[in-house]
């Protein structure tokens, strides 16, 4: 067994903002994400001096990274990452920032995620995505995610019993949340039978499985906690948080992701356990991911997935609360920023301002990232607890 | 002209001619970007191998071809050819692509699948590929783009299996199609011919040079129905004009077949008259047949029914390294091998195939003095069939071919001291 990571010393999140997301947009990443630091600079009444650290992640960003993106904006920060890591980049660039604001390496971490959609610009982003992908995927004519993530919902569907009504009633469930939500892209009430009778994009994948690539930004704030304070700021705090790349190279195809190898450590660091959590914001591109986080994270056994979707209900007032703004199905997906539209949501419902509605009693939260189909398979995962500042203080000791 | 063989298009029925008035399509391709080493899967597709690299440390099987081994991080991967079973692990409809290319060709099926000697790969399945899990066959294969790609096939024959348009994208098969063979006056043109009509060829113009000169084989030929002598001498730049003139817009195999060979060390005859005829047909003859018939070939790739496909050169393994008891005639071959290079690159962006057949010595007069084994012509046609109904790129038929490749792939010093030797 591995060594336990260090607790989280008094690490809170804040200021959630969103850059409102759209289908097609002629401005650049640049300006999606200064809009997002903007808010953010706005949101927690500061001065952008004060902002010390810096996470960027964007598809579209390119030529340009992060350091060039200082120059952009005129920031000096003594802390910068850049975080290419897809889905899973809220929550790599949440650890990051963590311990460079718990060992004073930056006092204010902004972490700002966001891309912008021209018309053409996902298929010319599929083309070049990476290498393995150009020459052993593109070929074959998928063009993008669909095609592999069809190819791992028919195998989850065959070997694990789910049916198109398990993934169909997480995607009414989540508009169901959406409805609410001025920030959803689609706000449309959906039925099952709207979600079955859908064309199929790539079989077993309907219209409905798949998000709306989307322009947009979302941004938050990471500190000590004595900061948000001082500030005057509504904070979440952090309980625990894990990451894993390249998890079980060797299954044949893709059932399980990194949460499985690290969700002992996850609950362990939070002191907390599965049936604590209120909520769960989980990386939703194509339902069945969503089943494998419910089922990685500890909240059913492997294989459970399917019974465990018959069993409880998904919208904000559920059982299962889950991707409570209607996650990106709803919302949309603004690139490299879809992981972290589940961080923010994470941090307005435990400050009790959400986009839409609240979750009763909201105190623990669980999000979960996910990204980069390199091949076959997502690579990256993450997770993160956050607390409801005003919550009695749970687990954190060691 | 007599009906198409049983089992050709559409149950036996001879393909429909299209409509002239309609504009012919621009031909598409798929995406050919790949990094350096995807290109040693695009070599073994050309062969007709499933290679894969495999460590020389630790014998991991890699894929999708790598710089380091994934188990040992050895640089040591080495191209090896697999076992070419694997088990269909997942499959999907694509039903929208996104390259033009895959938007004409929607809805098509792709897979996962595990692969025998290990590692897993996303293929192309063929339509009669029974449904996951299911055992199939895989087989490298280079697609419109000229580039690998792995197709999964039924693990047994099916009927009417070669009509999937993976097969057809893939292939050149002369079923059906219009073939030009540029020299049909030699027992190798005539046996050329006689192995395209039986692999379906609908129409066969079998080209014939110096008609003062009598030949048997082209009596022979003269009295086939699906065949039609037409003057062809590609020495003379207004001969291959007309003749591309009057048939270039309706060929969909041109096979060059014209060889001029004299044996003879360089120091065995004075002057360069000699080595001059052979540059003409065998240089220049090609350069002029790629002048006059590539541009109708380009831009009848996409035709339909029956579109244009292949490019078939005759070369010689002395293209690749001088045979000094045949010097000139070697040199000339080398010439011919490189210019099919640039036709390579020329026909690439409309998908047509160029293949090249590097036979050994050939049963002819001008191989008279070399010693057995030699190749006989019905054994060079039948390569040349196989390697367009497999839509390879390279082929090298025969032992002595077989052995000349792998001396020289080895060490191509070595070859050439032995050659000379
Ligand atoms: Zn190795």
């Amino acid at each position: 067994m591995r060594a336990a990571a260090r607790p989280y010393d008094d690490v809170v999140v804040a200021a959630p903002v969103t850059i409102p997301y759209v289908r097609h947009s002629i401005k650049s990443a640049h300006w999606f994400l200064a809009q997002a630091l903007a808010k953010l600079i706005e949101a927690a009444r500061l001065r952008k001096t004060d902002i010390d650290g810096l996470a960027v992640s964007s598809f579209t960003l390119s030529p340009d990274t992060a350091v060039g993106f200082t120059q952009h904006i005129g920031l000096s920060p003594r802390f910068l990452e850049h975080v290419p890591m897809g889905g899973a980049s809220a929550i790599v660039q949440l650890r990051r920032a963590a311990r460079a604001v718990e060992a004073g390496e930056a006092q204010i971490v902004a972490c700002i995620a966001g891309d912008t959609n021209h018309v053409d610009s996902f298929r010319l982003n599929t083309a070049s995505f990476s290498r393995f992908a150009r020459d052993a995927v593109y070929p074959y004519g998928s063009g993008g995610p669909n095609g592999s993530f069809a190819l791992l919902t028919a195998h989850y569907m065959r070997v694990f019993g789910a049916t198109p009504e398990d993934y169909g009633k997480l995607c009414v469930a989540q508009r169901r949340n959406a409805l609410t939500n001025p920030l959803a892209l689609f706000r449309k009430e959906l039925s099952l039978e709207e979600y079955l009778s859908a064309r199929l994009i790539a079989d077993p994948i309907r219209l409905f499985d798949c998000v709306m690539p989307c322009a947009g930004a979302d941004g938050f704030l990471v500190m000590r906690r004595a900061t948000a304070r001082k500030l005057e700021l509504p904070h979440a705090r952090l309980l625990a948080a894990i990451e894993r790349h390249n998890a079980y190279p060797d299954d044949p195809v893709q059932f399980r992701g990194g949460w499985a190898l690290d969700r002992e450590a996850l609950y362990a660091q939070a002191g907390v356990s599965p049936k604590d959590i209120d909520f769960l914001e989980a990386y939703d591109d194509y339902p069945v991911m969503t089943l494998m986080q419910i089922e990685d994270l500890g909240f059913c056994a492997k294989g459970d997935g399917p019974q465990f979707v018959r069993r409880h209900s998904f919208t904000t007032q559920g059982s299962f609360p889950l991707n409570t703004s209607g996650g990106q199905l709803s919302m949309g997906q603004p690139g490299a920023a879809g992981g972290h539209l589940g961080v923010v949501e994470a941090i307005r419902q435990l400050i009790g301002a959400p986009l839409g509605t609240q979750v009763r009693k909201a105190r623990l939260g669980l999000v979960s990232g996910f990204g980069m189909i390199n091949y076959d398979r997502g690579l990256c995962s993450g997770a993160a607890i956050f607390a409801a500042a005003s919550g009695r203080k749970r687990g954190h000791k060691r | 002209m007599s009906a198409s063989p049983p089992g050709s298009l559409g149950s036996g029925q001879r393909a429909k001619r299209r409509n002239p008035l309609v504009p012919l399509k621009p031909p598409s391709v798929p995406p050919s970007g790949r990094s350096r080493a995807a290109q040693g899967l695009t070599a073994a597709a050309a062969l007709g191998i499933l290679a894969l690299q495999r460590c020389e440390d630790c014998g991991a099987v890699q894929y999708p071809p790598r710089d380091a081994c994934v188990q040992c991080l050895s640089a040591k991967l080495r191209w090896r050819p697999m076992r070419v079973g694997g088990e269909l692990l997942s499959e999907t409809l694509i039903r929208h692509g996104q390259e033009l290319f895959f938007r004409h060709r929607a809805p098509f099926r792709a897979g996962l699948v595990r692969l025998d000697d290990g590692p897993s790969a996303i293929v192309a399945l063929h339509r009669d590929c029974e449904p996951a899990p299911s055992r199939l066959r895989v087989r490298l294969v280079l697609d419109k783009a000229g580039q690998a790609l792995m197709i999964g096939l039924p693990e047994k024959d099916t009927p009417d299996m070669a009509d999937d348009s993976l097969i057809r994208d893939t292939t050149c098969a002369p079923r059906a199609r219009k073939v030009l063979i540029t020299d049909a006056k030699t027992k190798l043109g005539r046996t050329m011919v006689e192995a395209l009509l039986a692999a379906g060829a609908e129409l066969v113009w079998a080209g014939f040079a110096a008609p003062w000169k009598p030949s048997p084989h082209l009596d022979a030929l003269g009295a086939l129905e699906p065949v039609t002598l037409v003057p062809l001498d590609v020495s003379d730049e207004t001969s291959v004009r007309e003749l591309a003139g009057s048939i270039g817009g309706k060929v969909d195999i041109l096979i060059n077949t014209a060889e001029y060979h004299r044996p003879g060390t360089i120091s065995s005859r004075p002057g360069v008259e000699t080595a001059r005829a052979e540059m003409e047909v065998n240089y220049f003859g090609l350069l002029r047949l790629t002048q006059a018939f590539s541009p109708a070939l380009k831009a009848r790739a996409a035709d339909a029914p029956v579109s244009s496909t292949a490019w078939v050169n005759i070369l010689s393994t002395r293209a690749l390294s001088n045979d000094p008891a045949h010097g000139t005639f070697s040199a000339s071959k080398a010439a011919a091998f490189s210019l099919t290079q640039a036709l390579r690159a020329d026909l690439q962006a409309s998908g047509i195939r160029v293949i090249n057949v590097f036979p050994g010595p050939i049963e002819d007069e001008w191989n008279a003095l070399v010693p057995p084994p030699k190749l006989s012509p019905a054994a060079l046609a039948k390569a040349v069939v196989d390697a367009l109904e497999r839509g390879l790129e390279d082929v090298y038929p025969g032992e002595i071919a077989k052995d000349l490749i792998a001396r020289f792939l080895e060490n191509p010093k070595a070859l050439e001291r032995e050659l000379s030797g």
